[in-house]
């Protein structure tokens, strides 16, 4: 199932049903983890594989369009790259323990601790979360500033921090620097614009204005 | 798409209980599966389905794009917070025994108290990214 699907999003030219795919993909996935009896992963995998991305890379099709062009170069060097590092990692995992093995190394460190004493020295049933909250608690802070850079980022890239100082304005600059084709949404546009815009997500992002950075400091 | 009557009722019927469920995800998770991180993803998938519905717009009335900034960076603050609190208390960073008198307990509200801070960070985030890939073209 996961393999017809990884084969069927690599054909795919419509992105559109590669997004869908995509998401069904994450969705099988997390039946595979429920199926391995990790039911906190499998959770998480529903939740971000299948919803939020999914919603995230529609948000990026209503940007940059939804067919993918022809690629242009041969595809054969890539796919020798591809087959290379999968049998080198196909050979990794020659040396791998067994599944399931009770002897594996994973199994004697510290997870018998965990299971054991987690019981009394956190008091709270689900080892996951003992684990996750407590004894690994700086690994949990570090992810969660990890999130945290993560939106950051994306409002540095995308521009969310600039857009809050075009609409306390909205006759300033940005609003009056914006030419081409997007002349015609200059200044506050209607409910009905924005939506035939998100929709028809064709014509590429104008260019970038100025005075970008300084909005940046100052919002 | 905010003239389908069907999607509007619906969401509306919907909403309530998403939310409902993510904060049960939050506050089970010491039982079953589930904690912060899935639960502010799911806090988030409400407003964001709310979003698409509703419109943008709409949605950034009944959520301010600074407020939800600010939690993006309260969760950071709390989770750090909690460490800064056990170190005053007298234990190490982020050990949570020190916080109540029974060691139990203290690791009860310390673990509590963290993933209420990965809740907000984790709700804040993905409504963030969601408001700035969604208003870009309105943006312009």
């Amino acid at each position: 199932m996961l393999a017809v699907t990884a084969l069927a999003l690599v054909k795919l030219r419509n992105l559109f049903a590669v997004a869908m795919l995509a998401g069904i993909f994450s969705l099988l996935s997390a039946g595979l983890f429920t199926a391995l009896d990790a039911v906190d992963v499998a959770f998480t995998e529903a939740a971000v594989g299948a919803g939020i991305s999914t919603i995230l890379v529609l948000g990026t099709l209503a940007l940059v369009g939804h067919e993918q062009k022809k690629p242009t170069r041969s595809s054969m060097l890539p796919l020798l790259v591809v087959l290379v590092t999968g049998s080198i990692l196909v050979y990794g995992t020659l040396d791998m323990p067994p599944y399931g093995d009770p002897g594996n190394p994973a199994h004697n460190h510290v997870a018998p601790h965990y299971l054991e004493e987690s019981e009394h020295e956190i008091g709270i049933p689900n080892v996951v979360t003992s684990v996750l909250a407590s004894y690994r608690g700086y690994d949990t802070m570090g992810e969660t500033t990890v999130i945290f850079t993560a939106m950051v980022g994306v409002l540095l890239l995308m521009g969310g921090i600039r857009k809050r100082a075009t609409s306390r304005t909205p006759d300033g600059p940005a609003a009056s620097l914006s030419d081409g084709p997007d002349a015609r949404s200059s200044g506050p546009p209607t409910e009905a614009e924005a939506k035939a815009e998100s929709v028809d997500g064709g014509h590429g992002t104008g260019p970038v204005e100025a005075g970008e950075e300084g909005n940046v400091h100052g919002g | 798409m905010e003239d389908n009557v069907i999607l509007r009722i619906g969401a509306k019927i919907l909403i309530p209980f998403i939310l409902m469920f993510a904060l049960y995800v939050q506050f089970h998770g010491d039982y079953g599966p589930g904690g912060g991180f899935q639960a502010g993803v799911i806090f988030a998938s409400a407003f964001i389905l709310y979003a698409l519905i509703y419109g943008l717009d709409t949605a950034k009335r009944a959520l301010p794009l600074g407020f939800v900034w600010f939690c993006g960076a309260l969760g950071v603050w709390i989770f750090a917070g909690v460490g800064v609190v056990t170190v005053i208390m007298g234990g190490e960073f982020l050990n949570y025994n020190v916080l109540a008198n029974d060691a139990e307990q203290g690791q009860e509200l310390g673990i509590l108290l963290v993933e209420l801070g990965v809740l907000t960070t984790v709700f804040g985030v993905m409504v963030a990214i969601f408001y700035s890939f969604a208003g870009r073209r309105q943006a312009r």
